[in-house]
């Protein structure tokens, strides 16, 4: 489908080249925020690494430009056993590999690729394991080490994977930046010359762009791949010029020296608007900030408790007040965008009276004494965490809760506030791979309740928890849906966080930039993206 | 003069140490570690923290690992970045030159126009351009440098299009870097154009990051000048009946250069602080964002090499211009 869509977009791109008087290729500027760490995700955290190789590969399935959708990638269909512990793929026959100065490519993407790139990350005794540091922090993060069993060849284009547990988000894991396809036979040329780390500093991949040259803190260049098995892009070239500072980037933007701009001030997002040249586009992140009440400690192990203060604190003004029109008020402790959102659910109304009453109820006429953590940091779901605790503290005074403000540093806060020292902690997620599971089980699951644990409300309902546990067990979406909707009303109810905000993700593009849509995950990719 | 020159030379080493061990304990004064400051909101195991501890040498005691350091930099190995597992030496090397092309373009911006304003200030003392000067010298120097950055991009890039936003180079041209210097790597490639455009985008970085430098030199040009042309000699000069220009040119400028050539030394550290946020404001591909970033990212080989050759540096320029009195002034030679 996608070939369909991409041939009258390459053809109509020819066409207005052709108009423009066969001008300069079509190259877009992307005025990207950083230097990657390198060029392949498999052994890097970063937005900005994943942005600057995402189009050099592919994956085995893909996520459809601009949603959570997972489609074909390099895999052309799979299917699912029963037990939905096998996962048998069929790969997509005829798919070339990009070429470089130093490697020529001497065959078509296979099996042996997928099993170079998964081995890597998982086989301690892989000759590339440990290359370049050899960290897979994402690889490990989303549990494959626990959960694969065998990855196999069955034929050349055929590649079966049994995991130890059903699994149903590991389809939408193998779509993220960390699952991305090398080449085995780029693998093998480079240790026999002895540097292998070079895979990962010149990337060689089967994606619609072909890297060029990298300049540190200046410039990535691309250029398009003719041999895409997907057809050749729109664009001819693609050049990241890295500009760290948010009001240069948007100079720069004005001036016509970039396309495509990521993460602007908010302050000049009314200025942008204004511009004719500009298109100011927004959706809301696939992200949550929150308030979580330690249910481990009192008074929060009373559900009365946890309600009234959901009441008590005026959730609008915070959002108001701090998001500055970047953000929306959140109800569900997944955002909107998420396939599964409950659109029934009704958040708590602010009401102190209420709340007032209800904590009385519980046994706290007078309130009580508790802490408020608040991040030293700026985060993409929470843009001032202090001024938000003060916001909520000067709320909860008028119910009698004395909150005290607390913070650490960023690294020491994550840790007290994943070991339950807390009372009360500000926190927030942004989503990894589209999947309801990654909101749900890993920051309101059982498992994730522990000491250490990500679940920092240290909240373990098991009727809950059963919902999860089902979701993850089948593949059917349908089904899936139906049990997320139901826990999405038990959190509610129980109320284990005061839910903040979803942050609304602003991208200011020029005018002449054509089909550019925002990445749920935060990515930026133009490989659809049409320059008039 | 060379024994002149040991006695300086023999406190480089101590001063080296000093930096060394400065760069070494100050960074890691800082809260969190590098695998900490890497992790989302997801966190890390205390197991894997610590394996990738390990693995880094990080969970030594510091003593044991300054001590290694220093062996290590004594070797010449300056260590590998724990982000992106590229040598430090590597890394310098190939984002230095940048800075020293606009570090270089902004000295000599700043001597071209200081010190010929100090002198006329000087020669034309109270008239409305000395005070005009001096003025304007004491806002320069007062200016915040992102700031001044930010409202010159507005006027001459954003506003009138006369110069390029930021960066080194339009993404038309393709410079392989040969020297670093894009400069002279443009004159040499096929490109055309490419210079022109070299040059446009140094324009902007060179005016931000020379303003502070001019000011100071203007006014140092001016204070000495007028202290010498005060002196008996000039007024025999002047008595023997040479002519402005002689006086001037020759007689007081060569003896009031003298603490002009100490300040211009003592720019260069200024210069590499302003580098540092001109860098950032233009999206200027050298070592002071280098640097900046490794802070954030606490990668400490990349911070502890970065300083340690910087201030290298810094030595060195300053040692010149100890050398540099003798040949100004040839009573210090003796």
């Amino acid at each position: 489908m996608l070939v369909k869509n991409l041939i009258p977009l390459a053809a109509g791109a020819l066409v207005a080249m052709a108009i423009a008087g066969g001008a300069s290729a079509a190259t877009l500027v992307y005025c990207s925020e950083g230097s990657p760490e390198n060029f392949n995700p498999q052994i890097n955290t970063t937005g900005t690494s994943f942005d600057a190789a995402f189009h050099v590969y592919n994956r085995l399935v893909e996520f459809e430009r601009g949603s959570t959708k997972v489609v074909p990638g390099l895999a052309e269909s799979w299917t699912v056993s029963e037990d939905g512990k096998t996962f048998t793929f069929k790969l997509r026959r005829g798919v070339k590999y990009q070429s470089s100065n130093t490697f020529k490519p001497t065959r078509d993407f296979n099996a042996d690729d997928v099993l170079f790139s998964i081995n890597r990350q998982w086989k301690a005794d892989h000759p590339y394991h440990k290359v370049s540091g050899g960290s897979y922090d994402y690889f490990g993060d989303m549990d494959m080490p626990k959960l694969l069993k065998s990855v196999e060849k069955v034929d050349p284009y055929t590649v079966k994977v049994e995991l130890n547990e059903a699994e149903a988000p590991f389809i939408a894991n193998l779509a993220m930046d960390f699952a991305t396809i090398l080449s085995a036979e780029y693998g093998d040329v480079l240790m026999k010359a002895g540097t292998p780390e070079k895979m990962d500093q010149e990337p060689i991949g089967t994606g619609p762009f072909r890297f060029v040259s990298y300049q540190k803190d200046s410039m990535i260049r691309f250029q398009a791949f003719d041999q895409h098995w997907n057809g050749k892009p729109p664009l001819d070239g693609l050049v990241y010029s890295i500009t760290k500072d948010p009001a240069v980037r948007y100079a720069k933007l004005k001036a016509g020296e970039c396309h495509v701009m990521p993460y602007p001030n908010p302050a000049d997002l009314p200025k942008m608007r204004e511009d004719k040249d500009i298109t100011v586009l927004s959706q809301e992140g696939l992200n949550i900030g929150y308030l979580a009440f330690n249910v481990q400690k009192k008074p929060f192990d009373d559900k009365r408790v946890r309600q009234a203060l959901n009441m008590a604190i005026d959730k609008k003004a915070i959002v108001d007040a701090v998001y500055l029109g970047a953000g929306v008020a959140a109800i569900n402790p997944i955002p909107p965008t998420l396939w599964s959102y409950n659109t029934s659910i009704r958040d708590y109304v602010f009401d102190p009276a209420k709340a007032k009453a209800l904590l009385a109820e519980a046994g706290f006429p007078n309130g009580f004494e508790t802490d408020l953590w608040a991040m030293p940091v700026q985060r993409p779901y929470n843009p001032n965490a202090q001024r938000i605790a003060e916001m909520m503290q000067a709320d909860l005074a008028k119910v009698g809760v004395k909150a005290k403000i607390v913070s650490f540093e960023w690294g020491e806060y994550r840790k007290r506030a994943q070991a339950g020292e807390h009372q009360m902690a500000q926190l927030g997620w942004t989503g990894d791979n589209g999947d309801p599971d990654n909101f749900m089980y890993v920051l309101l699951g059982c498992a994730a309740a522990r000491p250490g644990g990500s679940n920092i409300a240290k909240w373990c309902h098991k009727p809950f928890d059963d919902l999860l546990v089902a979701a993850k067990r089948t593949p059917d979406v349908a089904k899936r849906t139906g049990l997320y909707e139901e826990a999405q009303k038990i959190f509610k109810e129980e109320a284990p966080w005061f839910t903040i905000a979803h942050s609304v993700v602003f991208k200011p593009i020029r005018k002449e930039v054509v089909d550019f849509r925002i990445s749920p995950f935060g990515r930026h990719q133009f490989d659809g993206v049409r320059l008039n | 003069m060379l024994r002149f020159i040991l006695t300086r030379a023999s406190l480089v080493v101590p001063t080296f140490l000093g930096i060394m061990l400065l760069s070494f304990v100050l960074i890691r004064l800082v809260p969190g570690d590098p695998i900490e400051v890497r992790m989302g909101e997801r966190g890390i195991t205390p197991e894997r923290h610590a394996q990738l501890l390990h693995q880094f040498g990080l969970d030594r005691p510091l003593w044991q690992q300054f001590a290694s350091y220093v062996g290590q930099v004594a070797q010449g190995d300056l260590g590998v970045s724990i982000i992106t597992k590229s040598p430090v030496i590597k890394e310098f090397a190939a984002l230095f030159p940048a800075t020293l092309e606009l570090g270089l373009s902004a000295i000599l911006f700043a001597i071209v126009f200081g010190l010929p304003a100090g002198i006329v200030a000087a020669v034309r003392r109270g008239s409305a351009f000395d005070h005009g000067l001096m003025g304007i010298s004491l806002t320069g120097y007062s200016m915040p440098i992102f700031w001044w950055g930010l409202l010159l991009i507005l006027l001459f890039s954003v506003q009138l299009g006369w110069t390029p936003v930021s960066g080194r180079l339009s993404a038309m041209y393709f410079v392989e870097p040969k020297t670093g210097f894009l400069l002279i790597d443009a004159l040499m490639s096929d490109e055309k154009g490419a210079f022109r455009s070299a040059l446009r985008h140094l324009i902007l970085p060179t005016i931000v990051l020379g303003t502070i430098p001019l000011a100071v030199i203007a006014r140092m040009t001016r204070s000495s000048m007028l202290e010498v042309l005060n002196e008996d000699y000039i007024r025999t000069a002047r008595a023997k009946g040479l002519g402005v220009f002689r006086v001037v040119g020759l007689h007081a400028l060569r003896n009031a250069l003298i603490p002009v050539v100490t300040v211009i030394g003592l720019q260069v550290g200024t210069l590499l602080g302003g580098a540092i946020l001109t860098e950032t404001i233009f999206s200027w591909p050298g070592i002071g964002s280098w640097l900046v970033e490794s802070i954030n990212r606490r990668d400490y080989p990349v911070l502890q090499g970065g300083i340690l050759l910087v201030a290298s540096l810094v030595m060195l320029v300053n040692l010149a211009v100890d050398l540099l009195y003798g040949v100004l002034n040839p009573r210090i030679r003796r």
